[in-house]
């Protein structure tokens, strides 16, 4: 099997002694230009993995702003046809920035787990984060991947035991999402030295990079991040600039936000030697 | 589907009901609902918690409910004896409080100190409510605005008996907005949270453990028609909104397969309007807060708005036991609109001097259909699982009628 465009993305990191910025936006928020517009806008300002968002109905584990991103996108129409959509349309001029879908379990259940499999490989995605999908729940998913290079991402916490870190890890590719604070998305920011050791074993138990997110909003906080974590996540302080954007309709401004937020994001992160 | 064995096999170790139910539940509450179903293995064998349960049963709930006779429905339709299984009796005034007790006690038992809850008509909220105050614990309410707003009552009463009451303006403000709510709370306060959940949905072991505790319904209707009938019914019916009344009702029966499982689902305007809470008639499996089950939802798998007159039985799913008895055939699930539901109301207080909740008012309807289908020498027990105080404003506003 060829090298992944995750594991590649990751070693380019670790040879550059740095983390990785994995940054968030919803698909369709407010529509899909947008969204093409803000991934480039990402891509060029140092963000290593996009993390395209799937809306859902009923999000049970995001904070208000990724919940009201998600009613926007759906408020546009969007669906994960859209979001295939969009991610052919980069992978024709970027083969290298990995693609992640994250999203919750029902929509894909409902186009079916092969062709939902099937369409997400095509249109170049390299991974999904389906939320509410835990090791117990995925097989379906994991056996629909199995014909395609497509990574089933995990999510650990701060609670998650060493036995339980061993399930999370079985099956698990590509990188393990840890979820710095117990709490939806957007929720307070965790003492990056506290879950350290949480952070160590996962890494020891599943031999994954280990990206970190939740609370994390700037430059600062992600540097402090990068000190523990191969990779470090922000999603609802950029899609917050998708929210401002729906209320003042302008969309440039949201595209530049993205931009100036992951150039500060990726500048931060850079400054923390991970020799 | 595979006609199992046994019906008390289920739910399996994975959860399942079938094909239903599961653990669909985000990375953070994993370690919780393991634990979980841990302790309440554990509390299922200990004889000093169920002496508990029974004691707070006969003497704080007011159980057994009667099962009663009701002469004057059965003489108007004119067909099988009609029995009502009497938990509108209960304390609290529904079946609600049956299941509070014992997901409370075994909080006690993991050493939780605050109880959360998400509730629509208010009901389940005041019965959590009223079991946190006996027990001193602090306790949560998360309840739709707009539920808020309509079911005004019921929340200065949750305030009276001490709950903080958080409503929740996300999503559409109703029942399934507060139980996103109440999960994201149990995901940000893991430690000293129990979620206390209304109805036989929810991640495995919630179906289980929530029948478990509503199937004293079941069992004493049961032995009471026994006693009073020398046998067993041909029919027991129940309202559905989540299920739990229902399947408290149907479970005792299961193995009796000659007693007929009937629930009867909240149509709304009707199926065919799209404005229903009709799950297991107008939906399709999908996965929504914690399982998998029978869901109003379009094309793209993204949830609809349940509709119906009754806050209780306003939710886009059901518990994924009943979707794997409609799916084997076992249980039969009819609809009722509001227009039929409000005619039931008044029909039963006025013929029996019982004022219905509205959501048994929906199986009242079904009625004459389904003693239609039973020798007029038969017998069926219905469940009123609630009564209608807390419905005389709405009921009075939809009849046109200002107090």
């Amino acid at each position: 099997m060829p090298t992944s465009r995750i594991t590649a993305r990751f070693e380019k990191a670790k040879a550059e002694h740095r983390a990785a910025l994995v940054s968030y936006l919803m698909v369709g928020d407010p529509d899909l230009e947008t969204s093409f517009q803000a991934m480039c806008a990402l891509r060029d300002n140092g963000a290593d993995i996009i993390e395209l968002g799937a809306p859902f109905t009923d999000p049970m584990a995001d904070g208000a702003a990724i919940q009201r991103a998600g009613q926007r996108s759906l408020k546009a129409g969007t669906t994960l046809n859209h979001v295939f959509t969009l991610a052919q349309r980069f992978r024709e001029e970027d083969s290298e920035t990995p693609l992640i879908l994250m999203g919750y379990a029902n929509p894909v259940h409902s186009m079916g787990y092969e062709a939902f499999a099937g369409r997400a490989a095509d249109a170049g995605i390299d991974g999904t984060i389906i939320v509410d999908l835990p090791p117990e729940e995925d097989q379906p998913l994991r056996t629909a991947y199995a014909p395609h290079e497509l990574s089933v991402i995990r999510l650990a916490t701060p609670t998650t035991s060493e036995a339980r870190m061993k399930t999370v890890a079985e099956g698990a590719s590509g990188f393990l999402y840890f979820v710095a604070v117990t709490g939806v998305t957007g929720a307070g920011s965790a003492d990056p030295q506290a879950i350290k050791p949480n952070v160590d074993m996962a890494r020891r138990v599943s031999g994954l990079p280990i990206c970190v997110g939740f609370g994390v909003r700037n430059g600062a906080q992600a540097a402090a991040m990068a000190q523990i974590a191969d990779g470090v996540v922000v999603g609802s302080a950029f899609v917050e600039h998708a929210a401002r954007a729906a209320e003042t309709g302008d969309l440039t401004a949201a595209i530049n936000g993205m931009g100036d937020l992951a150039k500060e994001l990726s500048g931060s992160i850079r400054g923390v030697n991970r020799a | 589907m595979n006609k199992p064995n046994t019906w008390d096999q289920w739910p399996d170790e994975n959860g399942r009901f079938g094909d239903f139910g599961g653990r669909y539940v985000a990375e953070t509450l994993m370690p919780l609902i393991l634990d979980l179903e841990t302790e309440y293995r554990a509390a299922k064998k200990d004889p000093a918690f169920k002496a508990q349960m029974d004691d707070l049963w006969a003497h704080y709930v007011g159980r057994p409910s009667p099962l009663y006779f009701a002469e004057r429905i059965t003489e108007h339709f004119g067909k099988a004896k009609v029995y009502f299984k009497r938990d509108e009796l209960n304390h609290t005034g529904a079946h609600k409080i049956n299941n509070c007790l014992g997901q409370v006690l075994l909080a006690m038992r993991m050493g939780k100190t605050r109880i959360i809850a998400e509730t629509g008509a208010g009901q389940h909220g005041v019965a959590t409510a009223t079991v946190c105050a006996r027990f001193g614990l602090k306790c949560v309410v998360f309840m739709g605005a707009t539920d808020v707003e309509r079911q005004k009552p019921n929340v200065f009463r949750m305030k009276l008996l001490g709950a903080e009451i958080v409503p929740v303006s996300s999503g559409t403000g109703t029942l399934k907005d507060a139980m996103n709510e109440a999960l994201r709370d149990w995901v940000t306060n893991v430690d000293e949270t129990f979620y206390c959940i209304g109805t036989a949905a929810g991640p495995h072991p919630y179906p289980e453990l929530v029948r478990d505790f509503q199937s004293i319904i079941g069992k004493e209707a049961r032995a009471q028609i026994l006693e009073r009938e020398g046998r067993l019914p041909d029919a027991v019916m129940a309202c559905i909104g989540g299920g739990s009344n229902a399947i408290g009702l149907f479970h005792p029966f299961l193995e009796d397969e000659m007693v007929r499982l009937i629930g009867v689902e909240a149509s709304g305007h009707g199926v065919e309007t799209g404005m229903h809470a009709a799950a297991l008639n107008g939906g399709e499996p999908g996965i929504l807060h914690g399982n998998k089950t029978y869901l109003l939802q379009d094309d793209a798998g993204q949830i609809f708005d349940a509709h119906s007159i009754s806050a209780g039985l306003d939710y886009p799913g059901i518990g994924p036991e009943h979707a794997f008895l409609r799916d084997t055939g076992r249980a039969e699930y009819m609809t009722c609109k509001d227009d039929e539901a409000l005619e039931a109301f008044q029909l039963c207080t006025r013929l029996e001097g019982i004022i219905p909740a509205l959501e048994p008012s929906h199986a009242l309807a079904r009625l004459p259909d389904a003693l239609e289908t039973i020798d007029s020498a038969g017998i069926l027990i219905m469940n009123l699982c609630g009564r209608g105080d807390k419905d005389v404003f709405s009921v009075a506003e939809h009849l046109g009628v200002e107090i």
